[in-house]
């Protein structure tokens, strides 16, 4: 049994928390480069230059790429022969958010439902755990922004609509966002399950590195099938008209119920943050 | 892309109305932060019948909430938040005198109208920039709602703010033109 003390997941989180906000991933840089090549609209193109000056503003002052420094949702794969000690896993999470939110002058965005009173700390958490084999840990911290969340949607759709019908669903949420998620995004997708984890999958979806290929040959035709009617809408860089509304999609599918067809899109806006520890 | 405009509010009827959908302007001077819940504080004080917080003539309000300063800074990260929140209660500034509002994303009917009818304009700020659009913003102190942190109403020094035109007086709205021109079908 390997022992791993939650301070060390405190500090895990903290630095992981600070450095998602502030450093966008290389993949991101990449895909706005090829989004700038592949962009007709002047002004599209005009964006994407700036989207690439802002992350490198962000990296060079350790100032946020964007304000909306979001909700810390954090995944943990907990291995299985791995013994935690010296407090409490969500309390040593909800504890390094504090810390990173607090030390990296990152915004706390999160309050009560209806009185709107800020928690002013950032917490809690949105915290998922699965139990994976070996005495590994790992921790992966990806602040979600609330605009693209809010454009997000889960249905459960009729068995008969298949594939078309999926296809509509996604195509027609990305339409009916237009600006507000902050395009160029990138859009997750849970396909099966029951009603949660379709949400599930499509958040984890997400964090599957821009331009890497689904590794099922179905998915990676219908992610491709999806990007190109997405880019297709004439949404554009933020909206203001151009071809390159979404970076990527990426869809995550597990079984379903023999009655239901749950889909979940989760959309991303361009700030795609998420930073990712092996302890 | 032309010449950017340079604007300083407060801002004129015939300021706003010489603007076009699509322009690119510069904004220098005095603008004042607000996001939901700032505003829902001057609805009900409009409602009350009481005076708000700063003269809202010809003032631009800039919908965003920025992350806090480094020490030396005015602000941290500064880019806008998602507009049709504040939908509901702009239509009310603007009758008031409101002259520009700037953030992302579309508005309703009701905005338009009210843009249309007072002569009013709604600018795009690039969404998810905050690091780059904070450069432009020299210094930042809070008016008003101070216990709503990150949403307190503050009264911003910019320099040249980057923005572009999305509705004009004359019920023009770049989004719709911008999907018309771009968008591939059949």
């Amino acid at each position: 049994m390997r022992e791993i003390h939650l301070s060390q997941i405190t500090a895990a989180v903290r630095d992981l928390t600070v450095s998602a906000n502030t450093h966008l991933g290389q993949d991101v840089l990449e895909a706005f480069e090829r989004a700038i090549a592949q962009e007709v609209s002047p002004t599209g193109k005009d964006i994407l230059a700036k989207l690439i000056e802002n992350a490198h503003i962000a990296q060079e002052e350790g100032i946020p790429i964007c304000q909306d420094t979001g909700f810390a949702v954090v995944f943990v794969e907990l291995g299985q022969e791995v013994h935690l000690v010296g407090g409490e896993l969500k309390e040593a999470i909800n504890e390094g958010v504090r810390q990173g939110y607090q030390e990296g002058y990152l915004r706390k965005s999160i309050c009560h439902p209806f009185t709107r009173k800020n928690t002013a700390d950032n917490t809690p958490a949105i915290i998922q755990v699965e139990v994976v084999p070996g005495d590994g840990l790992h921790l992966t911290v990806a602040p979600k922004g609330g605009g693209s969340e809010n454009m997000s949607r889960v249905t459960m759709l009729t068995p008969a609509v298949g594939i078309p019908g999926v296809k509509d669903f996604v195509v027609q949420r990305v339409k009916e966002s237009g600006a507000n998620p902050c395009p160029p995004t990138i859009v997750g997708v849970g396909i099966g399950g029951t009603f949660e984890m379709a949400a599930i999958l499509a958040k984890k979806a997400l964090l599957r590195p821009l331009s890497s290929q689904n590794p099922d040959p179905e998915l990676s035709t219908l992610e491709q099938e999806m990007l190109e009617e997405i880019n297709c809408l004439g949404i554009g860089p933020q909206g203001l008209g151009g071809r390159i509304t979404s970076l990527a999609v990426h869809v995550n599918m597990m079984p379903c119920h023999i009655a239901s067809l749950p889909v979940a899109v989760n959309i991303q806006c361009h700030a795609a943050r998420h930073k990712e520890i092996e302890l | 892309m032309g010449e950017a405009i340079r604007l300083t509010p407060p801002l004129t009827d015939a300021d706003v109305e010489r603007l076009q959908i699509g322009d690119r302007v510069l904004i220098s001077g005095v603008i004042y932060t607000g996001r939901d819940a700032a505003h829902k504080r001057l609805t009900d004080l409009i409602q009350a019948g009481e005076s708000l917080p700063f003269d809202i003539k010809g003032q631009i309000i800039y919908y965003v909430g920025p992350s806090p300063p480094k020490p030396g800074r005015p602000v941290g990260a500064a880019g806008p938040t998602t507009s049709y929140r504040m939908d509901a209660y702009a239509p009310e500034l603007i009758r008031l005198g409101l002259k520009g509002m700037i953030g992302k994303g579309a508005r309703n009917q009701q905005v338009k109208d009210a843009m249309a009818e007072f002569k009013a304009v709604y600018f795009a700020a690039i969404g998810g920039a905050g690091a780059l659009m904070a450069q432009a913003i020299k210094k930042a102190e809070i008016v008003a709602y101070e216990d709503l942190g990150p949403e307190a109403i503050r009264r911003l020094e910019v320099e040249e703010f980057p923005v572009i035109v999305v509705n004009d007086v004359r019920g023009n709205d770049l989004y719709e033109e911008g999907v018309k021109q771009y968008a591939i079908t059949g």
